[in-house]
Order: C-alpha cells, then structure tokens, then sequence
C-alpha cells in the first residue's frame, strides 16, 4: 500500500485515502480532434515499466488532485507535485534524471 | 504407536489436565500442548484424508508448515475449517473433528479415489473440459463439485469481535527466535523504536530445541535474559501469537494477533489484525525443513525429523518407538539423538552421502547408532500406518538390501530459509548452490518510496542456517535496519556462539536417484494436495515448462501450503524433468498472507451495523413510524410505499398513484444531490459539463440537464436553478451526488483550474419535500405566504424563495410525474416540521406520502428517463431521443467530440421506445427482444432490452421503456419480447412512443 505525500496539505497519505486517476498530463482533446486523436486522447495509456507520472486524489483528505513521479517497479517516489500543470517541473525531470541516469526522459 | 513419555517436555505444565474430543472421542492433554503434540500423545497418529486421493495422513510438521493436520474447530457458530492441529494451543474442552472423509476417519469411502489413482493424474481437472459434454455433465462435474474445497462452511453468523489497529513503528521485527530477538535487541541499542512479533506463544524458536551455547548460555536461558531485557526498554514492544502475514507497499505489514483463540470464554475480540506501517523491516522467520521423496513417504508415521525432535522435546511425545531417520544433510542427527536421550529405539539412520564424518554423526555413533552411509529408503511398509522400511542403496533403482521394522520414520531433505515475507513485496533470491537452497539475495530487495531497501533479512531466514552465523547475521541486520531508520550508530557485541563445523549437504530430491516410473508414482512431493513426484515429471512431459503452470496443472503447493513444504523439492524434480539447473526453474510467486487469516480478522469492526454508514434524511423518522417499505438508494433507505393494513405492495403503490395523479401526494425527495456552483466561471464551467447551455439560463429559471463523460455517455441528470447571477444550483440522482461533485471537482481542479468557480455539496443541508398532483397548489396556498404561486407568478420550470407557512423556503416547479408539482426545499432542521406542515394543510385535499416506486411508476407512464434503468454507460443522450437538451450552438462540452464518433452515430444503435403488450400484461424486467433465428451455441438473436417496465395503475395495463435497434423508425411493429422461463415462449408487444400518459404535457402546465 504507498505512501505518497499530499503536496497541498503536507500529509503523508495512506493509499486507503486516495484515489488513483490514471496517467496524468493527458491533454483533453475537443471537437477539433480527428478521429485517431481522439481516439488516442480517450484510451491510449501509456504503462511503463519503470519512471511514470500518475493522477491521484487526496479523496478522504483535503479532496485535491495532485500528480506523483514514480517507478512502477521499484515503487520509488520521486516526487509529488500539483495537478494545475501541463507537463512535470523541471524539477522533477531533474530529480528523476538524477536517480535514472538512462531514463529516456519526458515525455 | 505414538504416546506420551513419561518425563521432559519443556513446553508442558502437567499439573493442568485439559479434556478435548476429537472426533467426539475424549482425550487428554496438558497445559501447554499443541492440538497436534496431544494428538500424538494421547496415540491418535491419523488425523486426516489427503484431498485427493483421500489417503490416511498423520501429522508430518510441528508448526505452520503442517500439511495434513487440518480440523475443523469448535461447534455452531463457532466452528471453523481448516485450523492447523499443529498451530492450535489446547484448551479445556475443546472440540476438533478431521477433514475430507465420508462416512468416518477410519473408513473413508472416498479412498476409492486412491485406487483409480491413474484416472486421476496431473491436470484432471482441466482434463475433463476435454471431454465429451456428457461427460462433464454426469461424471466429472459431480465428482468435482463434490471434491472442492477444504473443510466445511460454518452454518451460523459468527459471534465473536475483530478489531483492526493501526501502528507506525521505526523497526518491525517478525520473529522471536534467537535471530529476531537478537535483532531487536540491536536496532533497540540505535534507539529506534522497535516492534517485535512472534507467532507462537513462545520466544526463543526453534533453538532451545536444537541445543548449543548462547554467550556460555544454554539457548533458554539466554532467550529468557534477552527478553527481559526487551520488555524493560522503552522502545521496544514484544507481542507473542501474533504472526507477520502480509509485507506490502512502502513498509505496510499486515500482523495477525490472536487473542482468544486458545481462551474461548474470554472477553474481548478474538483476533485483531495490526495494519502497521515500519520504516524498516526485519524478517527473522528462520527455515522450514523439506521432506525427503521416497516411496511411501506419506504414509502416517513418517514425519519431518525437526518436528520429531519438537514432540519429544517441547511436549514429550514420540511419533513411535521404533524410529528410523532418513536424511541427506547433518541436522537430522540431531532428531535421532534427542531420540535416544528421550529412551526412543533408533534402528538406522539412512544417510544418502557417501562419506559422513561430520561431528554430530560422530556423536550418534558413539552413542551406539547404526549409520548406514550412502543409502536411501526404497519404500515403507505399511497399510495406513508405517511398520518398516526397505533400505537400499542411494545410486540404484531400488533394490532393497535390507527391511529394518520400525513404527516411525524421521525424514530430512535439508532446510529452505522462509523467504516468503521478503518475496512478497518483490524481494528476489538467489540460488546457492554448495547449501542447496535459495535464500534472499540482498542486491535485489523491495524497495520503499525512497528507492532504498525496506525488508532486510536475518538468521537463518538468510540463509545463515548455523547458530553462530545466524546471530552475527541478525544482529549485524537489526544495526542496520535501526541506522536506516534513524537511529545512531553503537558498538554493542553481537552474541556469540561456537561455530559448528557441520558436513555439507548433498541435495536429494527423489530417493534412490534411479527409482523407476512405479515407485516414483509412490513419491508424494504435497501431502495436502496429493501432488506426488510422476505427477509433476507428466506435467512437465506435457509441455508445462513453466513452474508457475506447473502449480496450477499439478496443483502443487496450493491452499494453505503456500509453497512452505513442497515448492523447492517439486521445482527441483521438475527442473530435473526439463534437464535445467534449478535457477532455471525458479520459485512460484509467494504471495500473502504467508499463514491463514479469518474473513472476521479482515473485516474487523466493520460488520453488521457498521459494515457501512446509513444515511438518513430528516424525515426518516417519520417514515419509520408510517409503515414505510424501505429500499436500498445508494446509502440511503427510500421508502418504496407506505403500506396500509391489509394491503399488498403492489396495491399500496396503485393507490399512491392513483391518489397523487386525482389529488395530490409528497414525496420525501431530500435525497436528490444538491450541488451549488459559485463563482464569476460558474455559467461556463456548467455549460461544458452539461449538454445544454446553461449560461444562458436567466436567475430565476430551471433547466433540465444532462451530465456526460468524455466517452459521450450519460453519467447522470437533474434540474438545474440559477440562484443568482453567479451561483446555480445543480441537482443529480440520488445515487449520483458524490461521484457528480468529484466530477466537477475533478474537471475544475485538473482542466480548468484558473476558472473561477467553487462547488459545494448541498445535499444533507436541505430536506426537499415533492407536493404533487392537481390540488398541489391549494395545499400550498392554505399554508400561506408572501410567494405568488400562480401560474402567471410561478410558470412550470421556475423557482421563488420566500415564506411559505412559517417556512423559509425555495419552491421549485418542476415535476418527474407530469402533474402539477412544487418541490419546497428548508433547511434540513425544519425539514420534518414542513413535512407535517404540508401533510396537515393537504388533510382535506386528500393528501397522502407516496414511495419511490410510485414515483418510478409515474416518470414511467410520462416516459422520463431513470438514470441507472434507460442508462448503463453506454447509453448517448441521442439514444433515449434526449436530442432537444443538447445545446447545437455550443462549441463544446464534456462528451461532444465523442458523440460525433462513427459507433455512437449508427444507425443501428438501440433507442429507446415504448412497449405495449398486445394482451395488456407487464413484460419481465430485463427481458429481450429477440428476433427470429440464432447463433451457433443456440442462443437467440437480439436486437433490444426492456428498460423499465410496470403495471400503469392510471392506464390499467402494463406499460415498458426500451431500447431497440432502430427503435424510432419502427412505431407500430408488433415485436417478439422473450421470457426468462425455460419453455423459451414469447411475447407480443408493440412499439409505441415512450410517452404513455398525457403527452401534450398540459397536466404539469396548469
């Protein structure tokens, strides 16, 4: 069960309180999509195994969404990070690269 | 014959005589006991049928790794299946029976199976799939049906308390043997704080057993001194039965404590499962010792050496009096003599080395022990207990060269670290080659969210199997783990003990090395699952490679095994069957929870009335005292009608249509979700949520709105006010109102996060009361108030706030009946203070409460969709002919890019229409239409489902919503609707437009 810290309240939360919401920084796509984008926007997901970036919502806390960096098979956390963005902070990426020299990197 | 000797067993106080009944025979044991070690000394060494072939089983393990000694416990609700003999702490009066057996223990008919044993191979299971459907049908599914599962169902609620809790700790130790409290003892010098648990009642495991020196200390002495020592400092905690099931996570574990299992009369919860969080762990669950594959090697009597050596030493008891010991390693001559201490006849230790020099085989032959080097069991002899063995020699097929009697065999096949706890969150083990076992491999280990290791392992759950090594070994890890949790460095001394020097192993895993096809038949690899040697080479022969398919198609190592007695000799035969090194092979995933855990554990409170909230609206009560028929809304209980004396449901709910369509009736409508949206953004925050503009709703007005997902299909409708320039209130279903607020709050909070609106949850802070029907006015005109409620002042689809009565309320016109209708929403306090209000005025218009089934009767004969009945997630807007609330003009909203796809605009979809049967009777709900002609399986082609369907009180016939291919286009086609029964008949209906009843709508418009 992770641990991941809530980046709005600072509270360490079990998985028990959160609810997961998928691969974050997907890009809604409108009725100016083709087909294929579209397509892609509703279903494609990517699901690496290894550095991931990831929805979740602090549900049974302060209700936010927020986004976590993470190795889906190590379990490591790289970072957690506010939802109200389009791609991860430098940052992050750095904190990333750090720890994953051979990372392909963003996206 | 096993008994009870008549001195030692350091475990037992035999001041304290404990009757129990196995079987419904009496027996007697002491304090202290095992179920298992009062078994054996009360003589009783059947204690069960295999699973399969129904084979006698005696007991084999003295602790968690028991396969066979599996009872059912206690009586009534009390009973509980599948409970280890070996694990259960006697008590006075308690009550056991076996497992898998018809009519009785000692006359098993299911021991047929064991004599059509070559029926019944590797894979049967999934062997009869193949065959003829006859087959399956008459012969394999009732013998399968009949075979499956373990023990018996309890026929009773059960009667006693779980509870949960929840710790963090710094360092969690799972284990009190010599390694764990040696851990503990040295992450505790860091200052870390420290749990420790252990599964039995007993610290100390396995080492007063096995002898040697602690610091100059006898093992128990030195267990009892470390202790003490523990329970004085102030960080650490010590818990006794209470096991480490589960490793999960970033440092999650799950503890299983028992508390009443082995004192039933006592207050308090019986088991409580411990949800811990630990920085660090430390896995100190020692080794479990693997059985030899001989031929007969299940026979009752045959037993694992360690587990001998506990009977004779902790409770006193040995499985015989004649005992042979098999082995392939040192450690087994440690059974035979504590054996011969104990005044136990050993005949022959068989060793399958060649050579054997080692000290402690020194020592058995001193004291007067045959050894017989280079040898193996080629079978034993007995029927449903052993009375010999044939020994031959290890290199050959089998030929016996001597048959030594005896009544008990002792068999060690060398010693498996328990890796299970470091496997289960993802740690990886390596294979040693010169120990033959696998043991963790510490480059590899699970990882917590820091990306460093969380799980370390100590003793000889390490591989460290010697005392000496396992103590340096824990306490170098209890260091460690103490220091990565942040504790500070010392320089306390590890406890020392002599280093044995011990002969290596020689791995065996079938024994003689060339037994032929027959005898390996014989072999059996899993007790409780019947799993033998030739089972697994088949498996292998027939192109399971892998071990994990292995497991399945055998069956090897399932159920409550989990892999602690069979897994490496069986991965090892197979991997001998696919002519690869063993790492090759590899192990099944262990998986938790290492040893069983109760349903009622991991329920804990959360059971009966607290299984889940109830939520109540403020008029509830009212409700409960009118004669209500409750049903299940979400969390909420609606009432379904108000049944009168004498009546049916079915006449309560027509006289509750009948009454509100003629006068006028309320509805308790508090449950509906109430959602404000506030904000300079709301109006376009709204218009890309729902599919009809709702910025442009003037204050003052009400709009039906619908609410869908990206995927274009409809979540969810309400109507929606517009209280005032910036702020609308949004109703949704009833079941709707949480995950509607998480979708706004989710679109808000991740698309559109710089628009400003907010969005607050309303819904348990109004009751909201329905007046409804053609007297609905006069009702709320006797109450009075400073609120025109006129058609002119207060047209259909409108709201007013103001007095009405000595109310302050909203009125909303709107209706789900087509009647005249007011919804009045208060403040939740003053909710049933209106109800009453309301039900007084209406006294002489005949105003009566109406259920939600009356009001689904009545949206029904209107043709007004229910969400979750019209709906199901796949279901557009366009398809329930909802076209008119889907704004042409807007650019965009949630679900409209979808709509445009090619499968959401076929032609053929299904859409919804009415449906009339010919001869006026009601259709069965969920029902189909079908069409003429079939698929290949028999099965009829469809081209709609029934929706919804009723009895139309107001129209005296039964009338249904559908969805039909083409539906629209088809009024008036007489359509075949199919019953559910096996006579497969069919029923006439015609489509007709969804709207039954008043479909100019001048009922609601008055």
């Amino acid at each position: 069960m992770l641990l991941l810290e809530c980046p709005y309240c600072g509270v360490m939360a079990d998985e028990t309180e959160l609810a997961p919401g998928g691969e974050a920084h997907v890009a809604r796509r409108g009725p100016e999509a083709s087909e294929e984008e579209f397509e892609a926007y509703l279903f494609e997901r990517k699901n690496p195994r290894g550095v991931h970036f990831e929805r979740w919502r602090h549900v049974m806390g302060c209700g936010k969404w927020f986004h976590a960096a993470r190795d889906t098979v190590t379990l490591e956390v790289f970072a957690t990070y506010p939802a109200q963005m389009q791609a991860p902070p430098e940052e992050v990426l750095a904190a990333i690269r750090s720890k994953r020299p051979g990372w392909e990197g963003w996206p | 014959m096993s008994m009870r000797l008549k001195t030692g067993g350091r475990l037992l106080d035999r001041t304290q005589r404990l009757g129990f009944t196995f079987n419904g025979r009496r027996m007697q044991g002491y304090r202290g006991d095992t179920l298992a070690s009062a078994l054996l000394g009360a003589g009783q060494v059947l204690v069960g049928r295999s699973f399969k072939y129904h084979r006698p089983r005696g007991l084999v393990g003295s602790g968690v790794e028991e396969p066979n000694g599996l009872v059912g416990l206690g009586e009534g609700a009390r009973f509980t299946p599948n409970r280890r003999a070996t694990t259960t702490e006697l008590f006075d009066g308690l009550v056991a029976r076996s497992q898998n057996h018809w009519p009785s223990l000692e006359r098993d008919l299911g021991v047929v199976n064991d004599a059509l044993a070559r029926f019944f191979p590797a894979g049967f299971y999934y062997k009869t799939f193949m065959a003829p459907r006859m087959g399956w049908e008459k012969l394999f599914e009732p013998v399968v049906r009949r075979a499956a599962g373990l023990g018996k169902v309890p026929g009773a609620r059960d009667p006693d308390r779980y509870e949960h809790f929840h710790v963090h700790v710094d360092v969690l130790v799972i284990g009190g043997g010599v390694a764990g409290l040696a851990a503990a003892r040295s992450a505790a010098a860091t200052g870390a704080e420290v749990l420790v648990l252990e599964q039995t009642p007993h610290w100390g495991g396995r080492a007063p057993v096995d002898g040697g020196k602690i610091d100059g200390l006898d093992p128990e002495t030195w267990v009892t001194n470390a202790v003490e020592e523990l329970e004085k400092a102030e960080n650490v905690t010590l818990h006794r039965r209470m096991a480490g099931v589960g490793v999960y996570d970033h440092g999650y574990v799950l503890g299983l404590e028992r508390l009443g299992d082995h004192r039933p009369e006592s207050e308090g919860p019986r088991q409580r499962l411990w949800r811990i969080r630990a920085r660090q762990v430390v896995v100190a669950t020692g080794a479990l010792e693997r059985p030899l594959a001989f031929a007969g090697n299940d026979l009752p009597g045959v037993m694992l050496a360690s587990a001998m050596r506990d009977y004779v030493v902790n409770w006193a008891v040995s499985p015989g009096e004649r005992v042979v010991v098999v082995t392939n390693n040192d450690d087994a001559y440690r059974t035979a003599l504590a054996l011969r201490r104990a005044g136990i006849d050993v005949p022959a230790v068989v060793d399958a080395r060649a050579v054997v020099s080692s000290p402690l085989a020194e020592e058995a032959r001193a004291a007067g022990i045959r050894v017989e080097v280079g040898r193996a069991i080629a079978r034993v002899h007995g029927r449903g207990r052993v009375s010999g063995v044939d020994i031959c020699a290890m290199a050959g097929t089998g030929a016996a060269v001597e048959e030594v009697a005896c009544d008990a065999v002792a068999m060690s096949g060398g010693w498996s670290p328990v890796v299970h706890l470091w496997s289960h969150c993802g740690g990886k083990l390596v294979w040693d080659e010169q120990a033959a076992l696998f043991r963790p491999d510490p480059k590899r280990p699970p990882t917590g969210a820091d990306g460093a290791a969380f799980v370390r392992m100590g003793g000889a759950a390490s591989g460290a199997l010697g005392l000496a090594e396992a103590l340096a070994d824990a306490h170098a890890v209890g260091r460690a783990a103490g220091r990565a949790a942040g504790g500070r460095a010392h320089r306390r001394a590890a406890p020392k003990a002599a280093a044995e020097r011990e002969q290596p192993i020689e791995p065996v895993w079938v024994m003689p090395a060339a037994a032929g096809p027959a005898v390996r038949a014989k072999m059996w690899l899993d007790f409780q699952n019947d799993v033998k040697v030739s089972d697994v080479e088949l498996a292998a022969r027939e192109g399971y490679e892998s071990v994990e398919h292995t497991k399945r198609y055998t069956t090897l190592g399932m159920a409550t095994d989990q892999g602690k007695l069979s897994n490496i000799n069986g991965l090892a035969v197979l991997s001998e069957a696919l002519d690869q090194p063993i790492p090759a092979t590899g192990t099944t995933t262990f998986r938790p929870p290492y040893t069983p855990v109760t349903f009622g554990a991991i329920a804990g409170e959360a059971a009966g009335d607290l299984f889940q909230p109830l939520r109540r609206t403020p008029i509830q009560d009212w409700h409960e005292q009118n004669g209500a028929d409750f049903e299940p809304v979400g969390q909420w209980r609606r009432p379904y009608c108000y049944r009168r004396l004498g009546e049916s449901r079915a006449q309560a709910v027509a006289r509750e249509v009948t009454n509100t369509r003629e006068r006028v009736g309320l509805l308790d409508a508090s449950t509906l979700g109430k959602l404000l949206v506030k904000g300079p953004d709301a109006g376009r925050f709204l218009d890309m949520l729902y599919t009809d503009a709702i910025s442009t709703l003037p204050v003052g007005r009400c709009r039906y709105g619908l609410m869908c997902n990206e995927n274009g299909f409809l979540m969810d409708d309400g109507v929606v006010a517009r209280l005032s320039e910036d702020s609308f209130l949004c109703h949704t279903t009833t079941g709707g109102a949480e995950h509607v607020h998480a979708h706004m709050e989710e679109w808000l909070q991740t698309e559109w996060w710089d628009w400003k609106a907010y969005v607050a949850n309303l819904t348990e802070q109004f009751a909201q009361v329905a007046v409804v029907g053609p007297r609905a006015r006069a009702v709320l005109e006797r109450l009075g108030g400073d609120i025109d409620l006129s058609k002119e002042a207060l047209p259909f689809m409108h709201w007013r706030a103001g007095r009405l009565g000595g109310f302050d309320v909203r009125i909303f016109r709107i209706s789900f009946s087509g009647e005249l209708s007011y919804e009045v929403a208060v403040r939740a306090s003053q909710g049933r203070a209106l109800w009453e209000a309301l039900l007084g005025a209406g006294a002489d218009e005949g105003i009566m409460a109406y259920g939600t089934e009356a009001l689904h009767v009545m949206r029904a004969e209107k043709g007004f969709i229910m969400i979750g009945d019209e709906t199901d997630g796949t279901v557009t807007p366009q398809d329930l002919g909802l076209g008119w609330a889907i704004s042409k003009k807007k650019a965009d909203y949630l679900g409209k890019r979808a709509q445009a796809r090619k499968a959401l605009c076929d032609p053929e979809r299904w859409r919804l229409v009415g449906l009339e049967t010919l001869d006026g009777s009601v259709l069965p709900e969920g029902a189909y239409v079908v069409g003429a002609g079939g698929n290949e399986y028999g099965q009829r082609y469809t081209y709609g489902r029934v929706t919804s369907t009723y009895h139309s009180p107001t129209l005296g016939r039964g009338i249904a919503m559908a969805l039909v291919a083409r539906g629209p286009e088809r009024m008036g086609e007489i359509v075949d609707v199919a019953t559910l029964d096996e006579k497969r008949e069919v029923i006439k209906a015609c489509i007709v437009s969804p709207v039954f009843y008043d479909p100019e709508g001048e009922k609601q418009n008055v």
